[in-house]
């Protein structure tokens, strides 16, 4: 069968997590494990649930297993067992977030959290004009895995590893990746083909985890805020414009919800038939706006800018820039809240203060 | 076959939208997409959107718009009126199309002009010519040659085919004849010589040879016909793989041949448009009946996509498969799912039985 | 829109008014002969903090050229809380539609209270004067609204 996967050396990464992995599921801590499995192509590999060691065998880590696995805990909350789930440091904001509202139950899971180096996008590869990619060097590993060889002792070396973990590597400007396609070969900058979320990374701290395997590498080279400033500066008519072309863009897909971590209402108000609110039309004049905005609103206060919304989203649209919005606003009026920092604290679209800012002062224009 | 020198194309293009609606790939914030023709477009994004193997969006909705109006009700005191929503009219080419796209059209013919005929859809067909492009340079995630495509061969009303120098032109249907003779009388049309006949045959073979190597060419579609639903239909792998959908209905609306629809009504506050929109199979409301749904679980929604493409479907038409392996789905799923590796999960666990038979 | 802005533009105003002090304070304004302009419909909802987000979304959607909401003054809301919540959300959603590029001063957020007939009617004029000068709502209509 020469389509099915084809056989290479799993990675140091990967191997370091299917290690534990193995050891987790053997000693019956956990039932099952939440992570990758390797895809049919260089770039995608697909988030899935394994229950054995032989199913691990496909599993994989690497520099494309962008997917937030935080909302699968949700189902996984359900299920007979403790569930092995690796998350990387972003991921553990929506974890804390999805425990803050119930939505999760943290003794269900074992959460191993894994280092990262910055996630990539198959999406922006292909923006450089390189297809018919067969092979991608240099994005095998999603973590940095030092002295893996030697980590033969058990829990010791899980330890020594935790111990390490929160190290972060220097960023690595010069990283490349070389892509073998049917065209030839071609490189292109790691840092160019990395998510948009990566550049503006909140940090590779993570905020809830049983044990800490791997290390990361410092991403952040851009301000956060910035795009959204540059489009507050704009004129409205500009804005109006921006956001339009944007939209109008917009398929309904509803990608961008449902990997939506904050997103887990049961029913959402856009399915309910029963309000005049499940209107699947896209057109352009109006009904897309409103999705938007209110899917962003939806989650003002408890969205932890994972970027999973602009990094699903099929049109490219950047709607990391509605929910960045309600975030620089939150932190301008009612003091800086980073959401998922921890399970405890209310948001600030739950909580008030006496004086609080009057909603027909207009900020600063 | 004819042939225009590529500086030509913003003058052909011209004359295509003079005296009918002209729609084509164009690059809009950074995305191609199909688009009716507009005088402001750029140079660059149009002829990046051409140059661009796959628009996001595949051309059905030009001739199955994402959603369409059916009628109109109007209420004005006690009078209720009701109009009923015009049918098209005009005349219109759809420029850039690929063999997978035009291939998709016949997978939506099947539908929509077989009894009771569709007459939104058929009025489009009737006023519709399709100028298609042979592909170039083929990517990843293409795998039409499973399906018999070759996607140097358009089978469109014209095909056409881009070199570094021309795009060379071949009416293959009458519509495509009629519409040649008319921009043959103004268009900067030449007749192509035997040298550039060879060419094009050259470049073809390059791109077939492509095709041969591309990871998906050799996908095997055995066990998957119109006598399936048996066997495929309760296998416990689809337990299995539904596992990481997220039900968005992101590979429906990219697919060319996703053909289901909902109807809705729009409240406008003074009447009420009756409308039709895309459907998904993904979505918890798909096919959600007065009592109660059919479909209960996300597995079987899943499920319901890839059997009705490899099962129901070729079980419902001598044997036509309605996928037609132009790879959107592949590109775009988030979770990265999608239909080969649907496939391949079954003919790997074909082959674990069979190996363990031995 | 140049035909349009010939026509004498009567803006649509929607005002959400909370039961137990707005609403008594447009009851108050009227049996004071306190004029307001026709142009504001009036809906009344048990709290400010009732009105969600989509419902502002929704009234310029269907045709409002603005939106007031209009709640018990911080402090004295009937539930304790509520106007409390509605100030941030506004605050918010305000400051989304102006990120989008909607015309600042389309909508707006007033405390009235039950004895505030006055203010009731002042707040009005002076947001259909407002609304007015902006003239008629085209960014956030939907066009099949039209027809």
């Amino acid at each position: 069968m020469q389509e099915l996967i084809r056989e290479t050396k799993p990675s140091a990464s990967s191997q370091a997590l299917v290690h534990r992995a193995c050891e987790l599921l053997s000693d019956g801590t956990v039932a099952r494990v939440l992570g990758w499995k390797k895809g049919d192509l260089p770039y995608n590999p697909e988030p899935a649930f394994f229950d054995s060691a032989e199913a691990l065998s496909s599993f994989t880590y690497d520099a494309f297993c962008g997917a937030n696995l935080s909302k699968y805990m949700i189902e996984a909350s359900r299920l007979e067992g403790k569930t092995l789930v690796f998350l990387k440091p972003c991921d553990t904001y929506s974890f804390n977030q999805l425990i803050k509202e119930h939505r999760v139950d943290r003794e269900k899971a074992y959460i191993v959290g894994i280092g990262c180096t910055g996630k990539l996008s198959g999406e922006k590869i292909h923006a450089l004009g390189i297809k018919a990619v067969e092979a991608i060097e240099g994005a095998e590993d999603g973590m940095l895995c030092e002295g893996q060889e030697s980590a033969s002792g058990k829990t010791r070396a899980a330890e020594e590893a935790a111990a390490a973990a929160e190290i972060v590597a220097p960023a690595d400007p010069d990283a490349v990746l070389t892509i073998q396609t049917l065209y030839g070969e071609k490189t292109c900058a790691y840092d160019e083909v990395m998510l948009e979320r990566c550049h503006v990374c909140k940090g590779k701290e993570h905020k809830i985890y049983d044990e800490l395997l791997g290390q990361s590498r410092e991403t952040k080279n851009a301000d956060r805020f910035a795009e959204v400033e540059r489009i507050e500066a704009m004129s409205p008519q500009e804005r109006f414009a921006f956001f339009q072309s944007e939209l109008s863009k917009c398929i309904r897909c509803n990608a961008c919800r449902n990997v939506c971590p904050a997103c887990s209402c049961r029913k959402c108000v856009f399915d309910s038939n029963k309000f005049d609110s499940s209107q699947k039309a896209n057109v352009d004049s109006f009904e897309e706006k409103m999705f938007h905005i209110i899917r962003a609103f939806h989650v003002a206060g408890r969205c932890t800018d994972c970027g999973e919304c602009s990094r699903v989203c099929p049109q490219g649209i950047p709607l990391h820039l509605f929910n960045r919005k309600f975030i620089k606003d939150i932190d301008t009026f009612y003091g800086e809240f980073q959401a998922g920092e921890d399970a405890e604290t209310k948001g600030p679209l739950t909580s008030f203060t006496l004086d609080d800012a009057e909603p027909g002062i207009a900020e600063g224009r | 076959m004819y042939k225009i020198a590529r500086e030509n194309l913003p003058a052909l293009y011209r004359a295509l939208a003079a005296e009918r609606e002209l729609y084509l790939p164009v690059r809009k914030s950074g995305q191609v997409n199909f688009a009716a023709w507009d005088e402001g477009f750029s140079e660059e994004d149009l002829l990046f959107g051409l140059a661009a193997l796959k628009t996001v969006k595949s051309p059905k909705d030009v001739f199955f718009p994402q959603s369409e109006t059916l009628y109109t009700c109007k209420k004005d005191g006690r009078k209720l009126t009701i109009e009923p929503e015009a049918l098209k009219a005009q005349d219109f080419v759809v420029f850039g199309m690929r063999a997978c796209d035009v291939q998709g059209l016949k997978v939506l013919d099947k539908v929509f002009l077989s009894e009771p005929i569709d007459t939104f859809y058929a009025a489009r067909r009737e006023h519709g010519t399709i100028v298609a492009i042979g592909c170039k340079e083929p990517e990843t995630s293409c795998f039409c040659s499973v399906f018999g495509t070759d996607c140097t061969e358009p089978a469109a009303d014209v095909a056409a085919w881009l070199t570094d120098d021309f795009l060379y032109w071949k009416p293959l249907t009458e519509k495509g004849e009629a519409l040649t003779g008319q921009l043959k009388q103004k268009g900067p049309f030449a007749r192509t010589s035997e040298a550039d006949e060879t060419q094009v045959e050259s470049e073809k073979a390059v791109t077939r040879r492509i095709v041969e190597r591309l990871p998906y060419s050799q996908l095997s579609l055995d066990g998957w016909d119109g006598d399936a639903t048996d066997e495929k239909f309760g296998d416990a792998l689809w337990e299995e793989l539904y596992k990481p959908c997220l039900a968005c209905g992101t590979c429906t609306f990219v697919c060319p041949t996703c053909q289901c629809y909902d109807i809705k009504d729009y409240d406008t506050g003074h009447g009420v448009q009756r409308y039709r929109c895309w459907d998904s199979c993904m979505y918890s409301d798909f096919t959600m009946m007065a009592a109660a749904n059919n479909r209960t679980s996300q597995m079987q929604r899943f499920r319901q996509r890839f059997m009705h493409k490899l099962v129901y479907f070729p079980a419902n038409n001598d044997g036509m498969y309605s996928c037609v392996g132009c790879g959107r789905c592949v590109d775009k799923c988030p979770s990265s799912l999608n239909i080969v590796k649907v496939i391949k999960a079954f003919a790997a666990k074909a082959e674990a039985v069979r190996g363990g038979e031995n | 829109m140049s035909i349009e802005a010939k026509e004498e533009f009567r803006p649509k105003i929607v005002a959400f008014c909370c039961n137990w002090c707005s609403y008594a304070g447009a009851d108050l304004a009227g049996s004071s002969r306190l004029g307001y302009p026709a142009d504001v419909k009036i809906i009344r909802v048990p709290c400010s903090c009732r009105v969600n987000p989509m419902f502002v979304l929704r009234a310029f959607e269907k045709g409002a050229d603005g939106v007031i909401l209009c709640g018990c003054h911080p402090g004295d809301c009937h539930y304790s809380t509520g106007n409390y919540y509605t100030r941030r959300r506004m605050k918010l959603l305000f400051s989304m539609l102006d990120y989008i590029g909607v015309e600042n001063g389309r909508t707006r957020v007033e405390w009235v209270s039950a004895a505030e007939g006055v203010k009731f009617s002042t707040t009005m004029n002076e947001f259909v004067a407002k609304i007015h000068s902006l003239g008629k709502n085209v960014r956030l209509e939907d066009l099949r609204c039209k027809n």
